[in-house]
């Protein structure tokens, strides 16, 4: 009798809880929130709960839970955060990532699940080609497609020859790819430096100063930025040999940076000041919520991953079994973006455009970044065509 | 040939930086039988006062004196109020409560700094790339560090070899019951040390803060090196700390230097520069496991007791 009242209590226990799941809609985050680059996955976070905000915290009609999991920055963590998301939470999107290589790791819980994953900014190339994934979008773009767009920038510049220098692990090995693919110029140097231990860039300028290369492309994001920005300056090199970048300045690194960032040119497909209805809602909105913080485009990244994942919630109107429908639908990329419009490839990354970004001194004196031109129009990463996909 | 003559400067600079932070943990480990996992949080809080006191003062010299002082105190209040009770304890007591002390000033910062992390600007005169020889340039500042460093080598060493405190921490290393028996005041010998070592971590961080940011963890990737080099030049040896130091500096920056050149003649490309730095980080590990397997107490090993 009592094994059976006992058993009658978790029936209607477990009950309730599918009954209670299917009222939210449930979301997994992983970025990373302790160490050093705990200020990125802060701005992941808060641009993310921006957008919740602005949805009145509900899609389709369900409210909206959020379970944010922290990754340090490590590839095993990531995974287990998301195994814990996915098998024990039960979320019905994943979002977030950061870090290529946490991305890559946890990319095959998500796939063989069949849980929806927006990668809000990692874009390692497999995952453009042949990891590709009816269940994986990206929000922002494949690693290749800014440095490609930087590379055509030093052409338009005519600068005739470049010393690489990057972090060793999979998005480093990317953004140099991306430079070498459409940079015309000779590569004389490619260095890689201890990812993420290494801060001390010594040895490589040195190294890049006596290759007499005629400019030098770095890719380091976070506070490994700010380090070779500050390097860099004190070897003297502003002065002799010009810097190009990849996602290294950036309004985290910025107020770190200082005058040193000044004069150094970098490419991306989202600028605080572009001039769009929903961005400027959005600059704005964060710079009140937030006070003394301005949104990156990590943020904005985050920003349209929770507008996809609405879009495709209000599609089925909340029914998240409908899992056919809300691919399509997300696939339609149907949702104000703050970058502008921009079309998905078949394999989920989007095809936009790249900008030139310069840092200058804004209307409150303060150093912030400004859109200086289009370097290239609806680009598609060089990868699509390994995707299986149809 | 020149660009051996600037990768060696790039080498001795970052060994000299190392020996600071090693100085002060051998001292506390050697001397005071003390496993201070928390070295590398006083090489944190001295960029983070220094960072500090540079902008209020608004003179980088009178900023990072400051911060200094503020070290050695805050060194000397840790002592005084958490681990002096450790002493007597075994290593493991120590290193859990070294560990805790990890966190709590991990958080300590986080709280009163924030997370975002703080930058620490050089004054002009620092900036500027000086000639060394004819056709090496090497920047001011890291010029200075092995200037400042080398200088605080030479005072270490006279004070501890040739000064009557320096005796005394030296006869209290080998012998505390009896130095103590003397009439000698042990505590407050063992506070000043770890004092001293609290300082030199503090200097090794305000001096490294130009060059990387200020940030939350920032001592601890460096406190493994420093373990390394105490362990290759031998528990408690300062001369040991120096020479292993410049070992482990020269070591790291010459191979991340040279290793990918070298090992191109023999792979692919692609296949060389993903190995090299894995290789060259691997290098002063290798050494110290060589070390360990040939001369077990280290190269340089301290005074038997």
């Amino acid at each position: 009798m009592k094994k059976a009242f006992w058993l009658a209590g978790a029936t209607v226990f477990a009950l309730t809880q599918t009954a209670l799941a299917g009222d939210t809609i449930k979301i997994g985050f992983v970025s990373t929130f302790s160490g050093p680059t705990a200020v990125i996955g802060n701005d992941m976070r808060n641009s993310f709960e921006l957008a919740l905000d602005h949805l009145g915290r509900k899609m389709g009609g369900k409210p909206v839970e959020v379970i944010y999991e922290d990754d340090g920055q490590k590839p095993d963590v990531g995974k287990q955060k998301t195994e814990k998301l996915i098998q024990s939470d039960k979320v019905d999107f994943i979002a977030g990532y950061i870090w290529s290589n946490v991305l890559l790791a946890s990319l095959k819980t998500a796939v063989d699940s069949k849980t929806f994953l927006i990668s809000a900014n990692a874009g390692p190339s497999q995952l453009a080609g042949e990891l590709c994934s009816p269940y994986v979008f990206s929000t922002s773009w494949q690693n290749d497609q800014t440095p490609q767009a930087v590379g055509t920038y030093m052409n338009q510049k005519g600068v005739k020859s470049v010393f690489l220098i990057g972090p060793n692990y999979a998005a480093g090995k990317d953004m140099l790819a991306g430079v070498k693919s459409t940079f015309k110029g000779q590569v004389v140097g490619e260095e890689y430096t201890v990812w993420p231990s290494q801060l001390d860039f010594s040895a490589e300028l040195t190294k890049a100063k006596n290759s007499k290369a005629e400019s030098i492309f770095v890719f380091y994001p976070g506070a490994a930025g700010v380090q070779f920005l500050n390097q860099y300056a004190q070897a003297g090199l502003k002065q002799q040999i010009p810097l190009y970048t990849a996602f290294t300045i950036d309004e985290l690194s910025l107020p770190l940076q200082k005058e040193n960032a000044i004069g150094v040119p970098g490419a991306q497909q989202w600028v605080n000041d572009l001039p769009n209805a929903e961005n400027k809602k959005f600059v704005e909105d964060y710079r009140k919520k937030y006070t003394g913080l301005r949104p990156t485009f990590y943020g904005a990244q985050s920003y349209d991953a929770a507008n996809l994942i609405n879009s495709a919630v209000v599609a089925v109107k909340g029914d998240t079994s409908k899992k056919d429908e809300m691919k399509a639908a997300m696939e339609k990329a149907d949702f104000k973006s703050v970058r502008g419009p921009f079309k998905y490839g078949k394999n989920h990354i989007p095809i936009q455009n790249f900008y030139l970004q310069d840092v200058v001194k804004d209307a409150d004196g303060q150093l912030s970044l400004k859109t200086v031109a289009t370097i290239v129009k609806d680009d598609q990463d060089r990868f699509h065509d390994k995707c299986p996909m149809k | 040939m020149l660009v051996l003559v600037e990768q060696s400067l790039n080498g001795l600079q970052f060994g000299l930086l190392l020996f600071l932070l090693a100085a002060g943990l051998t001292l506390v480990f050697g001397i005071m039988d003390f496993v201070n996992l928390a070295h590398g949080s006083l090489y944190m809080m001295g960029a983070y006062f220094a960072a500090t006191f540079v902008a209020w003062t608004g003179s980088f010299v009178l900023g990072i004196l400051l911060a200094l002082g503020a070290t050695l105190l805050l060194g000397i209040a840790l002592e005084f109020i958490a681990l002096r009770h450790l002493y007597g304890r075994d290593h493991l007591d120590q290193v859990l409560a070294t560990f805790g002390l990890i966190l709590f000033f991990n958080d300590a910062v986080r709280l009163i700094w924030g997370p975002a992390g703080l930058s620490l600007p050089l004054p002009a005169w620092l900036t500027v790339p000086v000639q060394i020889v004819p056709g090496v340039f090497y920047p001011a500042y890291r010029l200075s560090i092995i200037v400042v460093a080398l200088a605080v080598a030479a005072l270490l060493y006279i004070v501890v070899m040739r000064t009557r405190i320096g005796m005394l921490i030296r006869a209290g290393a080998s012998n505390r019951e009896m130095i103590g028996a003397l009439g000698i005041n042990i505590k407050l010998l063992f506070t000043l040390v770890f004092g001293l070592g609290a300082a030199l971590a503090g200097l090794a961080g305000l001096m490294q803060a130009p060059i990387l940011t200020v940030q939350i963890g920032m001592g601890e990737n460096i406190l493994i090196l420093a373990f390394v080099i105490i362990v290759i030049g031998g528990i408690g040896s300062i001369r040991g700390a120096f020479m292993a130091a410049i070992f482990v500096g020269m070591i790291d920056t010459l191979g991340r230097a040279f290793l990918p050149d070298l090992l191109r003649m023999v792979l692919s490309s692609s296949a060389a520069s993903t190995a090299a730095p894995a290789l060259s980080s691997m290098l002063i590990y290798l050494l110290m496991a060589i070390v360990l397997v040939v001369r077990p107490e280290g190269l340089f090993p301290a005074a038997k007791r």
